[in-house]
Protein backbone atom coordinates (compact mmCIF):
# COMPACT_ATOMS: atom_id res chain seq x y z
CA UNK A 1 0.00 0.00 0.00
CA UNK A 2 1.29 3.13 -0.81
CA UNK A 3 1.79 6.15 1.68
CA UNK A 4 -1.21 8.15 0.01
CA UNK A 5 -3.22 5.42 0.33
CA UNK A 6 -2.61 4.77 3.68
CA UNK A 7 -3.52 8.68 4.08
CA UNK A 8 -7.15 8.82 2.60
CA UNK A 9 -9.74 10.26 4.14
CA UNK A 10 -12.37 9.67 5.31
CA UNK A 11 -16.03 11.10 6.42
CA UNK A 12 -19.19 10.33 8.92
CA UNK A 13 -22.49 10.42 7.16
CA UNK A 14 -24.93 9.24 9.21
CA UNK A 15 -22.49 7.40 11.59
CA UNK A 16 -21.29 5.58 8.49
CA UNK A 17 -17.70 6.46 7.32
CA UNK A 18 -17.61 7.47 3.34
CA UNK A 19 -14.32 8.40 1.47
CA UNK A 20 -13.85 9.09 -2.15
CA UNK A 21 -13.63 6.35 -4.52
CA UNK A 22 -10.25 5.03 -5.96
CA UNK A 23 -11.42 4.68 -9.17
CA UNK A 24 -9.06 6.51 -11.59
CA UNK A 25 -6.22 5.84 -13.51
CA UNK A 26 -3.66 8.08 -15.96
CA UNK A 27 -5.74 8.46 -18.88
CA UNK A 28 -8.23 9.82 -16.64
CA UNK A 29 -5.89 11.90 -15.10
CA UNK A 30 -4.50 13.20 -18.55
CA UNK A 31 -7.96 14.04 -19.50
CA UNK A 32 -9.00 15.92 -16.58
CA UNK A 33 -5.64 18.07 -16.79
CA UNK A 34 -5.59 18.85 -20.61
CA UNK A 35 -9.29 18.77 -20.88
CA UNK A 36 -9.28 21.55 -18.75
CA UNK A 37 -7.11 23.37 -20.59
CA UNK A 38 -7.72 22.64 -23.96
CA UNK A 39 -9.96 25.64 -24.24
CA UNK A 40 -7.29 27.83 -24.06
CA UNK A 41 -6.48 26.75 -27.46
CA UNK A 42 -9.76 27.77 -29.06
CA UNK A 43 -10.07 30.69 -27.06
CA UNK A 44 -8.31 33.22 -24.70
CA UNK A 45 -4.74 32.59 -26.17
CA UNK A 46 -5.41 34.80 -28.62
CA UNK A 47 -5.89 37.37 -26.75
CA UNK A 48 -2.02 37.43 -26.35
CA UNK A 49 -1.81 38.68 -30.24
CA UNK A 50 -4.06 41.76 -29.48
CA UNK A 51 -1.94 42.57 -26.38
CA UNK A 52 1.20 42.46 -28.85
CA UNK A 53 1.03 41.31 -31.99
CA UNK A 54 1.09 37.93 -33.47
CA UNK A 55 4.56 37.12 -32.72
CA UNK A 56 4.56 38.32 -29.37
CA UNK A 57 1.73 35.44 -28.85
CA UNK A 58 4.17 32.73 -30.34
CA UNK A 59 7.39 34.05 -27.94
CA UNK A 60 4.78 33.76 -25.22
CA UNK A 61 3.38 30.89 -26.04
CA UNK A 62 7.17 28.99 -25.63
CA UNK A 63 8.40 31.15 -22.71
CA UNK A 64 5.04 30.63 -20.61
CA UNK A 65 5.21 26.69 -21.89
CA UNK A 66 8.55 26.80 -19.85
CA UNK A 67 6.84 28.15 -16.90
CA UNK A 68 3.92 25.65 -16.85
CA UNK A 69 6.77 22.94 -17.46
CA UNK A 70 8.24 24.12 -14.66
CA UNK A 71 4.87 23.88 -12.87
CA UNK A 72 4.53 19.81 -13.78
CA UNK A 73 7.96 19.40 -13.09
CA UNK A 74 7.39 20.46 -9.28
CA UNK A 75 3.85 19.57 -8.62
CA UNK A 76 4.53 16.14 -10.24
CA UNK A 77 7.33 15.68 -7.50
CA UNK A 78 5.10 17.14 -4.48
CA UNK A 79 1.85 15.63 -5.72
CA UNK A 80 3.27 12.21 -6.14
CA UNK A 81 4.70 12.54 -2.54
CA UNK A 82 1.58 14.01 -0.87
CA UNK A 83 -1.16 11.93 -2.66
CA UNK A 84 -4.38 13.98 -1.21
CA UNK A 85 -7.95 15.23 -2.60
CA UNK A 86 -7.17 19.50 -2.50
CA UNK A 87 -4.08 18.83 -4.42
CA UNK A 88 -1.84 22.31 -4.18
CA UNK A 89 -3.46 22.66 -0.92
CA UNK A 90 -2.58 19.50 0.47
CA UNK A 91 0.68 20.40 0.15
CA UNK A 92 0.92 23.90 1.47
CA UNK A 93 -0.95 22.04 4.66
CA UNK A 94 1.74 19.73 4.93
CA UNK A 95 4.72 21.91 3.96
CA UNK A 96 4.33 25.57 4.62
CA UNK A 97 1.18 25.54 7.10
CA UNK A 98 -2.75 26.34 7.10
CA UNK A 99 -3.47 29.73 6.84
CA UNK A 100 -1.02 29.14 3.21
CA UNK A 101 -3.15 26.10 2.66
CA UNK A 102 -6.54 28.24 3.10
CA UNK A 103 -5.13 30.67 0.76
CA UNK A 104 -3.92 28.10 -1.92
CA UNK A 105 -7.51 26.49 -1.96
CA UNK A 106 -9.20 29.75 -2.42
CA UNK A 107 -6.72 30.08 -5.07
CA UNK A 108 -7.78 27.12 -6.86
CA UNK A 109 -11.66 27.80 -5.80
CA UNK A 110 -11.16 30.66 -7.55
CA UNK A 111 -9.05 29.67 -10.85
CA UNK A 112 -11.15 27.15 -11.67
CA UNK A 113 -14.89 28.69 -10.84
CA UNK A 114 -14.06 31.77 -12.99
CA UNK A 115 -12.02 29.25 -15.89
CA UNK A 116 -15.93 26.94 -15.88
CA UNK A 117 -17.46 30.75 -16.01
CA UNK A 118 -15.07 31.79 -18.91
CA UNK A 119 -15.82 28.13 -20.45
CA UNK A 120 -20.43 28.91 -20.19
CA UNK A 121 -19.68 31.97 -21.66
CA UNK A 122 -17.44 30.91 -24.53
CA UNK A 123 -19.93 28.10 -25.25
CA UNK A 124 -22.81 29.90 -25.43
CA UNK A 125 -21.14 32.85 -27.65
CA UNK A 126 -20.17 30.14 -29.97
CA UNK A 127 -23.90 28.73 -30.42
CA UNK A 128 -25.33 31.69 -30.58
CA UNK A 129 -23.22 32.98 -33.39
CA UNK A 130 -23.52 29.77 -35.20
CA UNK A 131 -27.08 30.14 -34.76
CA UNK A 132 -27.27 33.75 -35.68
CA UNK A 133 -30.56 34.26 -34.77
CA UNK A 134 -32.00 38.29 -33.91
CA UNK A 135 -32.35 38.43 -30.48
CA UNK A 136 -30.66 35.09 -29.36
CA UNK A 137 -28.74 35.46 -26.13
CA UNK A 138 -26.49 33.23 -24.53
CA UNK A 139 -28.18 33.31 -21.22
CA UNK A 140 -29.94 30.07 -21.33
CA UNK A 141 -27.00 28.28 -22.68
CA UNK A 142 -24.32 29.52 -20.03
CA UNK A 143 -26.72 28.54 -17.55
CA UNK A 144 -27.89 24.96 -19.18
CA UNK A 145 -23.83 24.41 -19.42
CA UNK A 146 -23.19 24.99 -16.25
CA UNK A 147 -26.21 23.16 -14.01
CA UNK A 148 -25.81 20.03 -16.44
CA UNK A 149 -21.98 19.72 -15.81
CA UNK A 150 -22.99 20.17 -11.96
CA UNK A 151 -25.41 17.68 -11.48
CA UNK A 152 -22.70 15.08 -13.75
CA UNK A 153 -20.25 15.80 -11.01
CA UNK A 154 -22.55 15.63 -8.52
CA UNK A 155 -23.74 11.58 -10.03
CA UNK A 156 -19.98 10.50 -10.17
CA UNK A 157 -16.29 10.92 -10.64
CA UNK A 158 -15.53 8.06 -12.56
CA UNK A 159 -18.55 8.93 -15.71
CA UNK A 160 -17.44 12.84 -15.08
CA UNK A 161 -14.03 11.75 -16.20
CA UNK A 162 -14.94 9.02 -18.52
CA UNK A 163 -17.17 11.79 -20.66
CA UNK A 164 -14.24 14.50 -20.26
CA UNK A 165 -11.45 11.72 -21.68
CA UNK A 166 -13.73 11.21 -24.86
CA UNK A 167 -14.43 14.87 -25.47
CA UNK A 168 -11.20 15.89 -24.74
CA UNK A 169 -9.65 13.13 -27.50
CA UNK A 170 -11.99 14.38 -29.90
CA UNK A 171 -11.61 18.08 -29.43
CA UNK A 172 -7.70 17.29 -29.58
CA UNK A 173 -7.96 15.77 -32.74
CA UNK A 174 -9.35 18.20 -34.17
CA UNK A 175 -6.80 20.53 -34.33
CA UNK A 176 -4.36 17.97 -35.61
CA UNK A 177 -7.06 17.35 -38.51
CA UNK A 178 -7.35 20.81 -39.16
CA UNK A 179 -3.39 21.35 -38.90
CA UNK A 180 -3.03 18.77 -41.33
CA UNK A 181 -6.12 19.93 -43.48
CA UNK A 182 -4.42 22.87 -44.52
CA UNK A 183 -1.12 21.88 -45.86
CA UNK A 184 1.09 23.11 -43.15
CA UNK A 185 4.39 22.18 -44.81
CA UNK A 186 3.34 24.17 -47.69
CA UNK A 187 3.20 28.02 -47.53
CA UNK A 188 1.04 30.41 -50.15
CA UNK A 189 -2.16 27.92 -50.87
CA UNK A 190 -3.93 28.25 -47.32
CA UNK A 191 -1.22 29.23 -44.94
CA UNK A 192 -0.22 33.02 -45.63
CA UNK A 193 2.56 33.39 -42.77
CA UNK A 194 5.19 35.54 -44.39
CA UNK A 195 2.41 37.42 -45.64
CA UNK A 196 0.49 37.75 -42.56
CA UNK A 197 3.21 38.46 -39.80
CA UNK A 198 5.80 40.70 -41.09
CA UNK A 199 8.51 42.51 -39.92
CA UNK A 200 6.35 45.78 -39.56
CA UNK A 201 3.47 43.95 -37.57
CA UNK A 202 5.32 41.32 -36.08
CA UNK A 203 5.65 43.14 -32.84
CA UNK A 204 3.64 46.33 -32.94
CA UNK A 205 3.99 47.27 -29.64
CA UNK A 206 7.67 46.23 -29.36
CA UNK A 207 9.20 44.67 -26.63
CA UNK A 208 6.74 45.83 -23.84
CA UNK A 209 3.66 44.40 -26.12
CA UNK A 210 5.26 41.06 -25.12
CA UNK A 211 5.51 41.27 -21.98
CA UNK A 212 1.89 42.63 -22.11
CA UNK A 213 1.46 39.57 -23.78
CA UNK A 214 1.69 37.15 -20.75
CA UNK A 215 -1.30 37.81 -19.45
CA UNK A 216 -3.16 35.99 -21.89
CA UNK A 217 -0.23 33.43 -22.62
CA UNK A 218 -0.89 31.72 -19.37
CA UNK A 219 -4.26 30.76 -20.92
CA UNK A 220 -2.28 28.31 -23.39
CA UNK A 221 -2.17 25.90 -20.53
CA UNK A 222 -3.78 27.48 -17.25
CA UNK A 223 -5.25 24.65 -15.41
CA UNK A 224 -2.89 21.21 -16.19
CA UNK A 225 -2.18 21.49 -12.51
CA UNK A 226 -5.65 20.37 -11.97
CA UNK A 227 -4.62 16.96 -12.09
CA UNK A 228 -3.17 17.28 -8.57
CA UNK A 229 -6.87 17.28 -7.42
CA UNK A 230 -7.70 13.64 -8.20
CA UNK A 231 -4.90 12.32 -6.12
CA UNK A 232 -7.61 10.77 -3.25
CA UNK A 233 -9.45 9.41 -6.29
CA UNK A 234 -6.24 8.04 -8.10
CA UNK A 235 -5.02 4.20 -7.88
CA UNK A 236 -2.03 4.74 -7.76
CA UNK A 237 -1.02 8.26 -7.36
CA UNK A 238 2.81 7.83 -7.20
CA UNK A 239 2.69 6.60 -10.89
CA UNK A 240 -0.45 7.77 -12.57
CA UNK A 241 0.05 11.75 -11.47
CA UNK A 242 3.38 12.30 -12.62
CA UNK A 243 2.64 9.97 -15.78
CA UNK A 244 -0.69 12.18 -16.61
CA UNK A 245 0.73 15.39 -16.31
CA UNK A 246 3.48 15.63 -17.82
CA UNK A 247 1.63 13.55 -20.95
CA UNK A 248 -0.79 16.47 -20.54
CA UNK A 249 1.89 19.10 -20.98
CA UNK A 250 3.14 17.37 -23.69
CA UNK A 251 0.14 16.94 -25.63
CA UNK A 252 -0.57 20.75 -24.67
CA UNK A 253 2.60 21.77 -26.00
CA UNK A 254 2.05 20.46 -29.47
CA UNK A 255 -1.46 21.55 -29.46
CA UNK A 256 -0.16 25.05 -28.54
CA UNK A 257 2.22 25.49 -31.41
CA UNK A 258 0.07 23.95 -33.92
CA UNK A 259 -2.68 26.00 -33.20
CA UNK A 260 -0.50 29.32 -33.34
CA UNK A 261 0.80 27.99 -36.47
CA UNK A 262 -2.51 27.13 -38.34
CA UNK A 263 -4.32 30.41 -36.63
CA UNK A 264 -1.28 33.30 -37.36
CA UNK A 265 -0.85 31.74 -41.19
CA UNK A 266 -4.83 32.31 -41.50
CA UNK A 267 -5.79 35.89 -40.22
CA UNK A 268 -4.32 39.20 -39.56
CA UNK A 269 -3.54 39.89 -36.27
CA UNK A 270 -5.39 42.21 -35.36
CA UNK A 271 -8.67 40.02 -35.81
CA UNK A 272 -7.14 37.37 -34.27
CA UNK A 273 -6.55 39.16 -31.20
CA UNK A 274 -10.30 40.12 -30.72
CA UNK A 275 -11.78 36.98 -32.10
CA UNK A 276 -13.49 34.17 -29.53
CA UNK A 277 -13.32 31.53 -31.54
CA UNK A 278 -9.56 31.51 -33.50
CA UNK A 279 -10.01 27.60 -34.78
CA UNK A 280 -13.37 27.85 -35.38
CA UNK A 281 -12.48 30.89 -37.95
CA UNK A 282 -9.50 28.76 -39.16
CA UNK A 283 -12.08 26.37 -39.91
CA UNK A 284 -14.39 28.67 -41.79
CA UNK A 285 -10.83 30.11 -43.43
CA UNK A 286 -9.97 27.03 -45.12
CA UNK A 287 -13.57 26.50 -47.35
CA UNK A 288 -14.31 23.68 -46.30
CA UNK A 289 -17.51 23.09 -44.48
CA UNK A 290 -16.33 19.91 -42.67
CA UNK A 291 -13.59 21.55 -40.94
CA UNK A 292 -15.53 24.75 -40.19
CA UNK A 293 -18.52 22.07 -39.19
CA UNK A 294 -15.69 20.20 -36.78
CA UNK A 295 -13.94 23.06 -35.31
CA UNK A 296 -17.08 24.68 -34.01
CA UNK A 297 -18.37 20.85 -32.16
CA UNK A 298 -14.88 20.75 -31.33
CA UNK A 299 -15.02 24.43 -29.47
CA UNK A 300 -18.16 23.49 -28.14
CA UNK A 301 -16.58 20.61 -26.71
CA UNK A 302 -13.03 22.03 -25.81
CA UNK A 303 -15.24 24.42 -23.58
CA UNK A 304 -17.61 21.55 -21.77
CA UNK A 305 -14.96 19.59 -21.04
CA UNK A 306 -12.77 22.55 -19.37
CA UNK A 307 -16.03 23.64 -17.43
CA UNK A 308 -16.50 20.01 -16.24
CA UNK A 309 -13.00 19.22 -14.83
CA UNK A 310 -13.44 23.05 -13.78
CA UNK A 311 -16.44 21.95 -11.57
CA UNK A 312 -14.45 18.63 -10.74
CA UNK A 313 -11.11 20.79 -9.18
CA UNK A 314 -13.13 23.54 -8.00
CA UNK A 315 -15.24 21.23 -5.39
CA UNK A 316 -12.39 19.33 -4.38
CA UNK A 317 -10.79 21.87 -3.24
CA UNK A 318 -13.90 23.35 -1.36
CA UNK A 319 -14.60 19.35 0.23
CA UNK A 320 -11.05 20.26 1.98
CA UNK A 321 -11.38 23.31 3.79
CA UNK A 322 -15.04 21.85 4.90
CA UNK A 323 -13.07 18.41 5.87
CA UNK A 324 -10.16 20.78 8.00
CA UNK A 325 -12.57 22.90 9.17
CA UNK A 326 -10.87 25.77 7.31
CA UNK A 327 -14.38 26.89 6.49
CA UNK A 328 -17.99 25.38 7.95
CA UNK A 329 -17.67 21.39 8.09
CA UNK A 330 -20.62 21.27 6.46
CA UNK A 331 -18.99 21.50 3.23
CA UNK A 332 -17.24 18.22 3.64
CA UNK A 333 -20.71 15.73 3.35
CA UNK A 334 -19.48 12.97 1.20
CA UNK A 335 -22.63 11.70 -0.96
CA UNK A 336 -23.49 8.56 0.63
CA UNK A 337 -24.24 6.73 -3.01
CA UNK A 338 -22.26 8.65 -5.50
CA UNK A 339 -19.44 9.82 -3.52
CA UNK A 340 -19.04 12.95 -4.38
CA UNK A 341 -18.07 16.01 -2.42
CA UNK A 342 -22.26 16.82 -3.45
CA UNK A 343 -22.33 20.08 -1.00
CA UNK A 344 -19.48 21.76 -2.07
CA UNK A 345 -20.37 21.17 -6.16
CA UNK A 346 -23.91 22.44 -5.47
CA UNK A 347 -22.23 25.88 -3.33
CA UNK A 348 -20.52 26.93 -6.03
CA UNK A 349 -22.99 26.17 -8.65
CA UNK A 350 -24.85 29.45 -7.99
CA UNK A 351 -21.39 31.62 -7.47
CA UNK A 352 -20.47 30.34 -11.12
CA UNK A 353 -23.80 31.31 -12.27
CA UNK A 354 -23.74 34.29 -10.99
CA UNK A 355 -20.15 35.85 -12.37
CA UNK A 356 -21.19 33.71 -15.69
CA UNK A 357 -23.71 36.28 -16.15
CA UNK A 358 -21.92 40.11 -14.41
CA UNK A 359 -18.46 39.53 -16.16
CA UNK A 360 -17.50 39.03 -19.49
CA UNK A 361 -14.84 36.62 -21.15
CA UNK A 362 -11.31 38.36 -20.61
CA UNK A 363 -12.57 39.87 -17.26
CA UNK A 364 -13.34 36.03 -16.37
CA UNK A 365 -10.04 34.87 -17.90
CA UNK A 366 -8.03 37.66 -16.14
CA UNK A 367 -9.66 36.71 -13.00
CA UNK A 368 -8.49 32.95 -12.98
CA UNK A 369 -5.32 33.98 -14.60
CA UNK A 370 -4.55 36.26 -11.23
CA UNK A 371 -5.71 33.40 -9.00
CA UNK A 372 -3.10 31.07 -10.94
CA UNK A 373 -0.52 33.16 -10.86
CA UNK A 374 -0.50 33.53 -7.42
CA UNK A 375 -1.12 29.70 -6.72
CA UNK A 376 2.04 29.30 -9.27
CA UNK A 377 4.83 32.16 -6.92
CA UNK A 378 3.34 29.64 -4.20
CA UNK A 379 4.50 26.43 -5.92
CA UNK A 380 7.90 28.01 -6.47
CA UNK A 381 8.48 28.56 -2.95
CA UNK A 382 6.96 25.73 -1.55
CA UNK A 383 8.98 23.20 -3.50
CA UNK A 384 12.01 24.96 -2.22
CA UNK A 385 10.82 24.45 1.75
CA UNK A 386 9.76 20.84 0.78
CA UNK A 387 13.61 20.08 -0.33
CA UNK A 388 14.89 22.17 2.72
CA UNK A 389 11.98 20.62 5.36
CA UNK A 390 12.63 16.85 3.91
CA UNK A 391 16.32 16.72 1.68
CA UNK A 392 15.84 13.91 -0.75
CA UNK A 393 16.85 10.59 1.23
CA UNK A 394 14.61 11.42 4.12
CA UNK A 395 11.30 10.67 2.92
CA UNK A 396 9.67 8.45 -0.24
CA UNK A 397 9.10 10.28 -3.23
CA UNK A 398 7.21 8.74 -6.14
CA UNK A 399 8.77 10.93 -8.31
CA UNK A 400 12.37 13.06 -8.01
CA UNK A 401 12.20 16.63 -10.78
CA UNK A 402 15.77 17.20 -11.85
CA UNK A 403 17.51 20.49 -12.18
CA UNK A 404 16.21 21.57 -8.88
CA UNK A 405 16.09 24.62 -7.93
CA UNK A 406 16.52 25.51 -11.81
CA UNK A 407 12.85 24.97 -12.26
CA UNK A 408 11.63 26.68 -9.30
CA UNK A 409 13.79 30.16 -9.86
CA UNK A 410 12.18 29.96 -13.39
CA UNK A 411 8.79 29.40 -12.30
CA UNK A 412 9.19 32.87 -9.53
CA UNK A 413 11.24 35.07 -12.11
CA UNK A 414 8.38 34.67 -14.51
CA UNK A 415 5.26 34.64 -12.24
CA UNK A 416 6.74 38.18 -11.36
CA UNK A 417 7.25 39.12 -15.34
CA UNK A 418 3.16 38.05 -15.63
CA UNK A 419 2.29 40.54 -12.41
CA UNK A 420 3.72 42.88 -14.50
CA UNK A 421 1.64 41.97 -17.69
CA UNK A 422 -1.14 41.64 -15.79
CA UNK A 423 -0.53 45.32 -13.82
CA UNK A 424 -0.22 46.80 -17.40
CA UNK A 425 -4.03 45.98 -18.22
CA UNK A 426 -5.80 45.06 -14.96
CA UNK A 427 -3.67 46.48 -11.82
CA UNK A 428 -6.31 47.79 -9.62
CA UNK A 429 -8.21 44.36 -10.37
CA UNK A 430 -4.49 42.45 -9.20
CA UNK A 431 -4.09 45.09 -6.01
CA UNK A 432 -8.40 44.50 -4.92
CA UNK A 433 -8.13 40.66 -5.48
CA UNK A 434 -4.76 41.13 -3.34
CA UNK A 435 -6.75 43.04 -0.58
CA UNK A 436 -9.18 40.12 -0.51
CA UNK A 437 -6.82 37.69 0.28
CA UNK A 438 -5.10 39.43 2.80
CA UNK A 439 -8.40 40.43 5.06
CA UNK A 440 -9.37 37.28 4.47
CA UNK A 441 -6.05 35.81 5.56
CA UNK A 442 -6.68 38.06 8.57
CA UNK A 443 -9.99 36.52 9.02
CA UNK A 444 -8.51 32.85 9.01
CA UNK A 445 -5.77 33.30 11.28
CA UNK A 446 -6.94 35.60 14.05
CA UNK A 447 -10.80 33.74 13.91
CA UNK A 448 -11.08 30.89 12.18
CA UNK A 449 -8.22 29.10 12.65
CA UNK A 450 -8.88 28.73 16.16
CA UNK A 451 -11.89 25.43 14.87
CA UNK A 452 -8.34 23.85 13.45
CA UNK A 453 -7.61 20.59 15.06
CA UNK A 454 -3.88 21.48 14.92
CA UNK A 455 -2.37 17.94 14.93
CA UNK A 456 -4.81 16.71 12.44
CA UNK A 457 -3.56 19.06 9.83
CA UNK A 458 -0.07 16.48 9.72
CA UNK A 459 -1.34 13.40 7.89
CA UNK A 460 1.38 12.30 6.22
CA UNK A 461 3.68 9.41 7.37
CA UNK A 462 6.31 11.58 7.55
CA UNK A 463 9.23 12.56 10.28
CA UNK A 464 9.54 15.54 11.86
CA UNK A 465 10.42 18.22 9.21
CA UNK A 466 14.30 19.99 9.74
CA UNK A 467 14.37 23.34 11.36
CA UNK A 468 11.70 22.11 13.59
CA UNK B 1 2.25 19.56 24.93
CA UNK B 2 -1.33 19.43 26.01
CA UNK B 3 -4.16 18.37 22.48
CA UNK B 4 -5.54 21.64 21.36
CA UNK B 5 -9.36 20.72 21.59
CA UNK B 6 -10.92 22.86 19.32
CA UNK B 7 -14.46 24.79 20.24
CA UNK B 8 -17.91 23.20 18.46
CA UNK B 9 -19.21 25.92 16.45
CA UNK B 10 -22.95 26.49 16.04
CA UNK B 11 -25.34 26.18 13.06
CA UNK B 12 -26.28 29.66 13.14
CA UNK B 13 -21.94 30.83 13.05
CA UNK B 14 -21.03 28.19 10.69
CA UNK B 15 -23.86 30.12 8.68
CA UNK B 16 -22.09 33.08 9.36
CA UNK B 17 -18.92 32.42 8.47
CA UNK B 18 -20.53 30.85 4.87
CA UNK B 19 -22.18 34.45 4.22
CA UNK B 20 -18.85 36.19 5.05
CA UNK B 21 -16.83 34.51 2.31
CA UNK B 22 -19.25 34.37 -0.34
CA UNK B 23 -19.47 38.23 0.54
CA UNK B 24 -15.95 38.25 0.31
CA UNK B 25 -16.03 36.50 -2.86
CA UNK B 26 -18.73 38.79 -4.53
CA UNK B 27 -16.64 42.48 -3.50
CA UNK B 28 -13.21 40.97 -4.75
CA UNK B 29 -14.72 39.90 -7.91
CA UNK B 30 -17.58 41.79 -8.90
CA UNK B 31 -16.79 45.95 -6.87
CA UNK B 32 -13.98 46.51 -9.87
CA UNK B 33 -16.51 45.24 -12.81
CA UNK B 34 -18.93 47.98 -10.95
CA UNK B 35 -16.21 50.40 -10.58
CA UNK B 36 -15.04 50.25 -14.40
CA UNK B 37 -11.24 49.19 -12.85
CA UNK B 38 -10.97 46.01 -14.85
CA UNK B 39 -9.39 46.20 -18.26
CA UNK B 40 -7.00 48.17 -20.24
CA UNK B 41 -6.66 51.52 -22.02
CA UNK B 42 -7.61 50.65 -25.26
CA UNK B 43 -8.55 53.42 -27.62
CA UNK B 44 -9.23 53.79 -31.59
CA UNK B 45 -6.41 56.20 -33.32
CA UNK B 46 -8.77 57.53 -35.71
CA UNK B 47 -7.82 57.82 -39.36
CA UNK B 48 -9.35 60.04 -42.18
CA UNK B 49 -8.50 57.73 -45.28
CA UNK B 50 -10.55 54.27 -44.59
CA UNK B 51 -8.58 52.03 -46.67
CA UNK B 52 -6.76 48.89 -46.90
CA UNK B 53 -3.45 50.40 -47.78
CA UNK B 54 -3.96 53.50 -45.04
CA UNK B 55 -5.00 50.71 -42.44
CA UNK B 56 -1.92 49.37 -43.21
CA UNK B 57 -3.40 46.35 -44.99
CA UNK B 58 -1.58 44.01 -48.19
CA UNK B 59 -3.39 42.31 -50.57
CA UNK B 60 -3.57 38.84 -48.38
CA UNK B 61 -4.62 40.38 -45.33
CA UNK B 62 -7.42 42.76 -47.43
CA UNK B 63 -8.60 39.23 -48.52
CA UNK B 64 -8.57 37.65 -45.50
CA UNK B 65 -10.92 40.91 -43.67
CA UNK B 66 -13.67 40.64 -46.77
CA UNK B 67 -13.68 36.62 -46.10
CA UNK B 68 -14.67 37.56 -42.86
CA UNK B 69 -17.05 39.68 -43.39
CA UNK B 70 -15.27 43.38 -43.07
CA UNK B 71 -14.92 46.28 -44.94
CA UNK B 72 -12.49 49.05 -44.56
CA UNK B 73 -14.75 50.82 -42.66
CA UNK B 74 -15.96 48.48 -40.35
CA UNK B 75 -12.35 47.08 -39.93
CA UNK B 76 -11.22 50.59 -39.37
CA UNK B 77 -12.17 50.11 -35.24
CA UNK B 78 -10.91 47.01 -35.30
CA UNK B 79 -7.35 48.07 -36.41
CA UNK B 80 -6.83 51.11 -35.27
CA UNK B 81 -7.57 49.84 -31.57
CA UNK B 82 -5.02 50.39 -29.94
CA UNK B 83 -3.50 49.62 -26.51
CA UNK B 84 -1.79 52.22 -24.84
CA UNK B 85 0.68 51.54 -22.47
CA UNK B 86 2.12 53.86 -20.03
CA UNK B 87 3.61 52.47 -16.30
CA UNK B 88 1.95 54.59 -13.76
CA UNK B 89 4.33 54.22 -11.35
CA UNK B 90 2.33 54.95 -8.21
CA UNK B 91 -0.06 52.39 -9.21
CA UNK B 92 2.96 49.86 -9.71
CA UNK B 93 4.86 50.34 -6.64
CA UNK B 94 1.50 50.43 -4.53
CA UNK B 95 0.97 46.84 -6.13
CA UNK B 96 4.54 45.60 -5.30
CA UNK B 97 3.84 46.97 -1.77
CA UNK B 98 0.67 45.16 -1.31
CA UNK B 99 1.76 41.86 -3.15
CA UNK B 100 4.67 41.69 -0.96
CA UNK B 101 3.35 42.80 2.02
CA UNK B 102 0.55 39.70 1.51
CA UNK B 103 3.33 37.17 0.91
CA UNK B 104 5.77 38.18 4.09
CA UNK B 105 2.12 37.98 6.30
CA UNK B 106 0.69 34.77 4.59
CA UNK B 107 4.70 32.70 5.24
CA UNK B 108 5.00 33.97 8.57
CA UNK B 109 1.79 33.72 9.92
CA UNK B 110 1.63 30.47 8.37
CA UNK B 111 4.84 29.55 10.05
CA UNK B 112 3.71 30.53 13.31
CA UNK B 113 0.51 27.96 12.82
CA UNK B 114 2.71 25.43 11.63
CA UNK B 115 4.90 25.05 14.71
CA UNK B 116 1.77 24.43 16.81
CA UNK B 117 0.75 21.84 13.97
CA UNK B 118 4.15 20.16 14.29
CA UNK B 119 4.46 20.37 18.06
CA UNK B 120 1.21 18.63 18.49
CA UNK B 121 1.78 16.10 16.30
CA UNK B 122 5.45 15.24 17.25
CA UNK B 123 5.22 15.95 20.57
CA UNK B 124 2.87 12.65 21.60
CA UNK B 125 5.61 11.07 20.01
Amino acid sequence: MTAAVETAQTTTIHGDRVSLLRVLGPAHVWALGVGIVLVGEFTGWNFSADKGGALAALIVCWIVGLLYTSVAMIDSEVTSTVAAAGGQYAQAKHIVGPLMAFNVALFLVFAYTMLEVSDAILLGDTIVAKAGVEGLTHNSFIAATIVVLAWLNYRGVLMTLNVNFVITAIAYVSIVILFFSVSPWTQGAVLKLNELVTPGNALPYGWIGVIAAFQFGIWYYLGIEGTTQAAEEVRSPARSLPYGTMAGMITLLIAAAMTWYVCASMMPWEYLGITYYPLWDAGKLSGSPLLENLLFIATLLSALASANGCINDAARAWFSLGRDRYLPSWFSAVHPKYRTPYRSILFLLPIALAFAFIADLNQAITFSILSGVLQYTFMSINIMMFRKKWPLGSIRRGYTHPFHPLPAIVLFCLCMVTFFAIFLGFGSQLIAMTVFYFLISLWFHFYRYKFVRRGDQFSMPWPKPQGY
Amino acid sequence: MARYTPPQQSKAGQIFDIAVVVVAIFVALWLPLKLGLAGAAKSIDPLDAKTWDALGQNATMASIWEKLGYTPETAHDVIQNHFHYIIDWPTLIIMAIVLIAYFVFLFRASDKEYREVINEKFDDK
